[in-house]
């Protein structure tokens, strides 16, 4: 017989376990499917798991997909370790993207050292703006932050649009919703020659790396701790709650801004209104697959990204349809937040004597 | 024993044409990029419906549908180059920039990209339909089959061919009704069935009784089925969503250009070509024509559909005033195909501004 006992603490094995446990569940589930749809499981997990990777270009699209969102799911740890909900990051990223973008297009046909970093900090700030605006709300007219920052994405992706739309559209384009080329200056450089990766890998690591000393050697990263397992305890405690909210959505927003900024300036070389295949949601499973631990989420980015290289090339390869990877995006979450279930609860094979 | 021959003989037939079939194909590979899902009923559907005609034609072919315009496209682009395709069709504006940095890195490889205007490598053509041939098409029917003399249009963006169609759409129906009104509503989107719902619902509101759209799901002649009012189909014949609302629909027919594409890649006869064809090359189909129109409107509509595909009618001929009086065609002239590709006036009798 089986038994199910609470268990007296949550395991601190088990949570790190049931990342790996959920991966394994949905390559299982997914083998189920594909037999299901009348393809080779395994053959099928192959074109998706390893095939897209087994090259050294397929590996940099690998570190180019999964930049972005290490980038903001390490933004996104800082305000869920702490009680905050912040689900807007796609929209800082859109923001983030636009002022960065503007700066970038206001040096059009420009060369000069300067011009990179004033890009890349435009969009840092743009990000933190963006964040602000449910941080303030939050913490002094008491709003529910996920509806804010939700609320907020598809104000920026409207925004974007009538930029790309109206006044920033390249005037040679024929009206068509683009703006035009950003000048190398303001362009992230590649890394490789024929490759895509560029500098923005750096912002992401280095981000895992001063995220990683606040979390867990700075009297921030205790009180973040505090304030997310009990907000009654942080308040006991005096700790300055409204300082602390603004201030993690401020870095959130800042991670998210350069993720876009990454984008733009990156691969893309320019602003329409398709800029990201909305990474900041996508974001949000990372963080939880990764535990909101630094290391968790570079392994976590990996995984995700890999969903989306594995989609493309089964469809090339084996015409499996390319919706299957939201579809594995969907089963990691959701075999996640189920196996959480054993963090409680233990289960107990009784019947058998000792 | 009598059967036993004649089936190995129709098999043996069988295997025959299989393998001239093969030979002919020379192994050619095709791949398609698509923008939405195959099953949208528009735009992405049509290509697939191509894609099909080219399978058809013995020759294999590969799709990724949904790709984004992101950073993504480049990609797929990339990965469809690498694994063996020959020639690979874009199938949407927003591919225009990663086509073309693609192309340069596989000059062995043909690009096609469709509606755009960038052609920066020798292996990229580009292609586009003649749709506002189709729309004077229906400009004359909604011009005869409207009684409150205002018809509604739902536009996707403010680009020359969304503002041609409006126009060509216009022309035709003041040429039968010099009383219509034209309303457009910006949907902001080529895809999005709540919005271009909503959209359609607007201008329903607003009077019109008849509806035109210049996005891609069915969303809005279902809207005018349940509202009683006519609407056009978009892209592939939409009758059987609203057999009431739709009068016709103006059909994107991409199989024969494909088919003709990728032989001559087969040949070796492909060469970079900026095509842009009408009814008369077949890449704009009107459907059936609804039996609720009179029997003199279809007869009507039937020769201007040959008049249009001989040549003998253009749809921009003059006189044509913008909204301000101005003339842009003079009498007796027609617009040449620069002027159309860079159209971004609205012709006189169109309500609203073009949004900036």
């Amino acid at each position: 017989m089986i038994k199910i006992v609470k268990r007296d603490q949550p395991s601190r094995a088990i949570f790190f376990f049931t990342p790996v446990l959920a991966i394994f569940l949905t390559l299982v589930a997914g083998g189920l499917i594909f037999f299901i749809l009348g393809f080779k499981p395994f053959e099928a997990l192959k074109f998706f798991f390893i095939v897209p990777i087994a090259d050294k270009y397929g590996f940099s699209e690998l570190l180019l997909k999964a930049t972005p969102l290490c980038l903001i799911a390490i933004g996104l740890s800082f305000c869920f370790k702490s009680n905050n909900w912040n689900i807007g990051a796609e929209g800082q990223l859109t923001f983030g993207a636009i002022v960065s973008g503007g700066v970038a297009l206001l040096f059009y046909e420009q060369e000069g050292f300067y011009i990179l970093p004033l890009v890349i900090l435009a969009g840092a700030i743009g990000g933190m703006l963006y964040a602000s605006i449910p941080a303030i709300l939050k913490t002094y007219f008491n709003t529910n932050e996920i509806l804010v920052s939700l609320m907020l994405v598809y104000v920026s992706k409207l925004i974007l649009d009538y930029l790309v739309v109206g006044p920033w559209s390249n005037p040679e384009g024929f009206n068509f919703p683009e703006t035009r080329q950003f000048s190398d200056s303001a362009k992230l450089p590649l890394l490789f020659e024929g490759l895509r990766i560029h500098a923005g890998i750096f912002l992401a690591l280095a981000a895992v790396v001063i995220s990683w000393f606040v979390f867990y050697k700075t009297y921030l990263g205790f009180q973040m701790k505090v304030s997310g397992f009990s907000l009654k305890t942080a308040r006991y405690a005096g700790y300055k709650g409204k300082k602390m909210i603004i201030l993690v959505f401020l870095i959130s927003g800042a991670c998210a801004g350069l993720a876009g900024v990454g984008e733009i300036t990156g691969p893309i070389g320019q602003l329409h209104r398709e800029i990201s295949p909305d990474y900041g949601f996508t974001a949000i499973i990372v963080a939880f697959l990764g535990r909101l631990h630094p290391v968790g989420i570079i392994f976590a980015s990996l995984v995700v990204a890999i969903t989306y290289l594995g989609a493309e090339t089964a469809q090339i390869f084996m015409q499996i349809p390319k919706y299957t990877g939201q579809v594995f995006q969907g089963m990691i979450l959701f075999f996640l937040l189920a196996s959480d279930y054993l963090l409680f609860f233990k289960i107990k094979f009784i019947g058998s004597k000792k | 024993m009598h059967k036993f021959f004649i089936r190995s003989f129709v098999s043996s037939l069988v295997l025959l044409f299989t393998f001239t079939v093969a030979a002919i194909a020379k192994d050619v590979k095709a791949a398609f990029v698509y923008i939405g899902p195959t099953g949208d009923h528009g735009w992405t559907y049509q290509h697939d419906v191509g894609r099909k005609a080219v399978e058809a034609a013995g020759f294999k072919t590969t799709y990724v549908e949904g790709v984004p315009e992101s950073a993504d496209a480049e990609r797929v682009l990339r990965q469809l180059a690498n694994s063996g395709h020959d020639i690979i069709f874009t199938t949407s504006f927003g591919y225009m920039n990663p086509t073309n940095k693609v192309a340069k890195e596989f000059p062995n490889v043909k690009f096609e990209h469709a509606t755009g205007y960038k052609r920066e490598h020798p292996n990229v053509s580009t292609y586009a339909a003649r749709f506002y041939e189709g729309r004077t098409i229906l400009g004359t029917i909604a011009g005869t089959m409207t009684k409150s003399n205002v018809i509604g249009y739902v536009a996707s963006f403010p680009i020359p061919e969304v503002i041609r169609g409006i126009n060509s759409f216009t022309l035709a129906a003041q040429k039968v009704n010099p009383n219509i009104k034209t309303k457009i509503v910006w949907a902001f989107t080529w895809y999005d069935p709540g919005k271009e719902a909503e959209a359609a619902k607007a201008l329903i509101d607003q009077g019109a009784d008849v509806i035109a759209q210049h996005t891609d799901s069915t969303a809005i002649v279902q809207m005018a089925e349940k509202a009683g009012v006519y609407a056009f189909g978009q892209a592939s014949d939409m009758d059987k969503f609203a057999p009431k609302a739709v009068l016709t629909s103006v059909e994107n027919n991409w199989g024969p250009y494909y088919v003709d594409r990728v032989k001559a890649v087969a040949n070796g006869t492909w060469n970079q070509k900026d095509t842009w064809h009408g009814i008369g090359d077949g890449m704009v189909v009107i459907s059936d024509l609804d039996s609720q129109m009179p029997a003199d409107l279809r007869s009507k509509v039937k020769k201007l559909q040959a008049d249009l595909a001989s040549g003998k009618v253009h749809s921009f001929t003059g006189p044509i005033y913008d909204q301000k009086g101005n003339l842009m065609v003079a009498e007796g002239k027609t617009a040449d195909d620069g002027m159309l590709a860079g159209m971004m006036t609205y012709v006189k009798g169109v309500e609203g501004d073009i949004p900036k």
